[in-house]
């Protein structure tokens, strides 16, 4: 799976929490649940729709890395390539 | 696909139908010698003979009751009545006869008859040959009444009207006969269903016979204005296919019937009546008709085109469905 | 016979539209089934019935408008038939206004009601659209199916906004006006608590993860087991306990608004169902589908705005509940515990409560039993 089409399912789940989100205007190197407005529940339902889509099931020790939309693409990215 | 007119459509199937049952034979005033008042039957009767082709004197009351004799006795009668008009004089043996005797002998004795009319005006025939009377036929149970609109129907109706047991009605509206196009011989005809001759979204045009190229022309003509009409060709005029006719119906949400029997007490109101009955919640428009005007249709050119359904009021009255 | 009226759907309702029956004469319905659908200011609320009983006629149709209170269908109960009862009056019709002037396209006679088209009088009961209301373009100005739909594609979303504006205009007025509120607040560590569910979590996949908040749900809910008059409503001059520990669950909607729906029995049950029921709680709280109990049972409402990062919430009662837990966010904060300084999570409880049913000593002493509560995780 390449780069953009890890962005494209990323972009799709959030989109599948936050509807009113546009792929264009997000901006990527911004705190993500402030960027969106994601409460901690939204959170939860996101990653839960990425370990579906992706297989990539993300701990919670590891949510303080996931900081950015930028960050984010990038940890699911290495872990897709670790396999 | 081969090129031909209404006329000789209509002459195919009756020699289809001579050809492949010996029991089938044609009778009617001028069917033989003179090759039928619309000629239709030209060239038959040199190509089965007397037997079958068979000049009847000018009482219909005799040859439509003989018909349903020789039904009765075995054979497949097609009878041609010259209009629809005359055919009143033959109403008796049609109405108390032809169409009871099943009913009446407890299911022993069947009319397998096929009557041939020609109806509607539109050709300066004046009030004695122009009524458009068969939705008075189809007010009666035990008749089966066809309405051939097409080249395939003109063609493919008779051969399965003469293998039902029912007795049944063809209306030949008169400005079809001169109609051409190409005939599609694959087309397969069946006489119970109606169909869509014209798909659209915005409403629907219910015609049959003569007012089923009208509705197609109002259609384009609403095409180009951005109104999507449905046409639908009724074919059958009894019984009424009521699935197809208010499938379409709940689609658009909006019915126009036209017809160009007089409205009141007609077939145009039972349709009209049958889609309140069992489409009322979907329907987005009262259902509205186009019929012809409530005289007898009269002999000046002028004065006929007025009272006959003609394709700007049905534009117009299509358009005020749409508000 | 069993006259069902429509029930209120929260203290602020005074009035629902139907949008759809889910019964029919002469259906058998059961207890707690959903029989109708009703639009509220807030959302379009699936309503149960209480009672066991056979549907004996519909008194009013999809798109009617009445208070509270109005008996809507009538139920024959075991034993009865459609000849022992006498039947209810259906409701009247309450006036349609007649469409703008101007709007017809062509002279009509005058209608004895608007002139709206079956289909989108249908369609507008479904969509909570008043076609009353709308202009038509369809013949004679009637209006047709397309009026409708563009009318609850221009306007439905902006009016259920405005409409739920006002409904929370309605009760936090009325709870400011009538409820003496008082506040106490407490810094609850929440260590033990945070630890306990890091492990618990630690190796499931996110579908089976517990968030803090059911943690803390949880342990408002068996504190108020022994505070119960806290768990109940002030209604006509009187304190009511409630049946079950109810708790509502203030939702923010995205597209602005706030409902608080119920999450029933919080105290019995395990913490992975409180968390399932909760997902999906908040879930069809933002796509408007709740069912009617879900609005109508909230004993005591809990807020937890610190999950949008603020420290404390002093929350408004929303009547005719009698108390409000707020929680501010769980961070790490510096901490004295035997005598040393150290690093602890903690969140800022607060309680706002009725001075009628409650005085300020016993909502101490309730804060303090969720506090010890939240000490032993492994026991919520």
């Amino acid at each position: 799976m390449d780069d953009a089409q890890i962005r494209r399912e990323v972009l799709e789940a959030l989109q599948g929490i936050a509807p009113e989100v546009e792929a264009e205007t997000l901006r990527g190197d911004r705190p993500l649940r402030d960027e969106v407005d994601l409460d901690s529940m939204d959170w939860l339902r996101f990653l839960a729709a990425l370990h579906q889509r992706l297989g990539v099931n993300i701990p919670e020790a590891d949510y303080q890395q996931l900081t950015s939309l930028d960050a984010l693409l990038a940890y699911v990215g290495r872990r897709l390539a670790a396999g | 696909m081969s090129r031909t007119t209404y006329r000789e459509a209509l002459r195919q199937g009756l020699r289809e139908a001579l050809a492949r049952d010996p029991r089938v034979f044609l009778m009617g005033e001028d069917v033989g010698r003179y090759g039928g008042t619309y000629a239709v039957s030209k060239g038959l009767l040199e190509e089965f003979g007397e037997q079958r082709i068979r000049d009847t004197p000018l009482s219909e009351l005799a040859f439509v009751a003989a018909g349903i004799g020789a039904a009765l006795g075995g054979l497949r009668p097609i009878v041609e009545v010259m209009t629809v008009n005359f055919s009143l004089l033959a109403l008796d043996p049609l109405m108390n006869t032809a169409a009871t005797l099943r009913h009446m002998s407890g299911g022993q004795f069947s009319v397998p008859l096929v009557v041939r009319m020609a109806t509607g005006a539109g050709r300066q025939l004046a009030a004695q040959h122009s009524h458009s009377l068969e939705g008075w036929y189809a007010h009666i149970p035990g008749l089966r009444i066809l309405a051939p609109a097409t080249l395939e129907d003109a063609r493919g109706m008779l051969w399965p009207a003469l293998q039902d047991p029912d007795p049944m009605l063809l209306f030949e509206h008169g400005a079809l006969y001169n109609l051409e196009g190409e005939l599609d011989e694959r087309e397969v005809v069946d006489i119970h269903s109606a169909r869509v001759r014209r798909a659209g979204t915005d409403l629907t045009l219910i015609a049959y016979g003569g007012t089923l190229g009208k509705a197609l022309s109002a259609a384009e003509q609403l095409a180009g204005e951005g109104i999507s009409a449905e046409v639908l060709d009724l074919r059958v005029l009894r019984p009424l296919d009521d699935a197809t006719i208010l499938a379409s119906v709940r689609r658009t949400r909006r019915a126009l019937v036209v017809d160009e029997g007089w409205r009141s007490g007609s077939l145009s109101a039972e349709i009209i009546a049958r889609i309140v009955e069992q489409a009322f919640y979907d329907l987005d428009a009262p259902p509205a008709r186009v019929c012809s005007l409530e005289v007898p249709i009269p002999y000046a050119k002028h004065l006929e085109e007025a009272a006959l359904p003609q394709v700007p009021g049905i534009v117009a009255a299509a358009k005020g469905l749409l508000g | 016979m069993i006259e069902f009226k429509l029930p209120s759907l929260g203290a602020d309702m005074d009035e629902g539209t139907l949008l759809e029956w889910r019964i029919a004469p002469g259906e058998a319905v059961r207890r707690g089934q959903v029989v109708a659908v009703v639009d509220t200011a807030k959302a379009a609320v699936d309503v149960e019935c209480w009672q066991d009983g056979t549907v004996l006629d519909l008194l009013i149709q999809p798109g009617d408008k009445v208070p509270v209170g109005t008996p809507i269908a009538a139920l024959l109960e075991a034993g009865e038939t459609s000849e022992t009862v006498q039947r209810p009056a259906r409701v009247a019709k309450p006036a349609q206004p007649a469409p703008a002037p101007g709007t017809t396209t062509s002279a009509a006679p005058p209608a004895s009601r608007a002139r709206i088209s079956p289909a989108a009088r249908k369609r507008a009961a479904e969509l909570g659209v008043d076609a009353g209301t709308l202009s038509g373009t369809g013949p004679q100005g009637a209006v047709s199916l397309a009026d409708v739909e563009a009318a609850a594609k221009s306007a439905a979303p902006l009016d259920r906004q405005a409409a739920m504006r006002q409904a929370i205009a309605a009760a936090m007025s009325r709870s400011k006006r009538e409820i003496p509120h008082y506040y106490l607040g407490e810094t609850i560590p929440l260590g033990a608590a945070m630890a306990w569910l890091s492990a618990h979590n630690a190796g499931l996949p996110p579908e089976q993860r517990l968030l803090p908040g059911v943690l803390l749900l949880k342990a408002v809910a068996l504190a108020l087991r022994d505070y119960p008059q806290l768990n109940g409503y002030w209604q006509d001059g009187a304190f009511r306990a409630a049946p079950g520990i109810h708790l509502g669950v203030a939702v923010a909607l995205r597209q602005g608004g706030l409902i608080a729906p119920a999450l029933h029995d919080v105290a019995d049950k395990p913490l992975e169902q409180l968390m399932a029921e909760l997902g999906d709680l908040v879930q069809r709280a933002r796509s408007y589908s709740l069912r009617s109990s879900e609005l109508s049972d909230a004993s005591l409402t809990v807020t937890q705005l610190g999950d949008q990062g603020v420290d404390s919430v002093f929350g408004v009662i929303y009547p005719p509940q009698v108390a409000l837990v707020g929680v501010g966010r769980i961070a790490e904060r510096p901490w004295v515990e035997e005598g040393r300084l150290c690093v602890m999570p903690s969140a800022q409880f607060s309680l706002a409560a009725d001075h009628r049913a409650s005085d300020g000593h016993y909502g101490a002493r309730f804060l303090g039993e969720v506090r010890r509560l939240l000490q032993t995780p492994d026991r919520l």
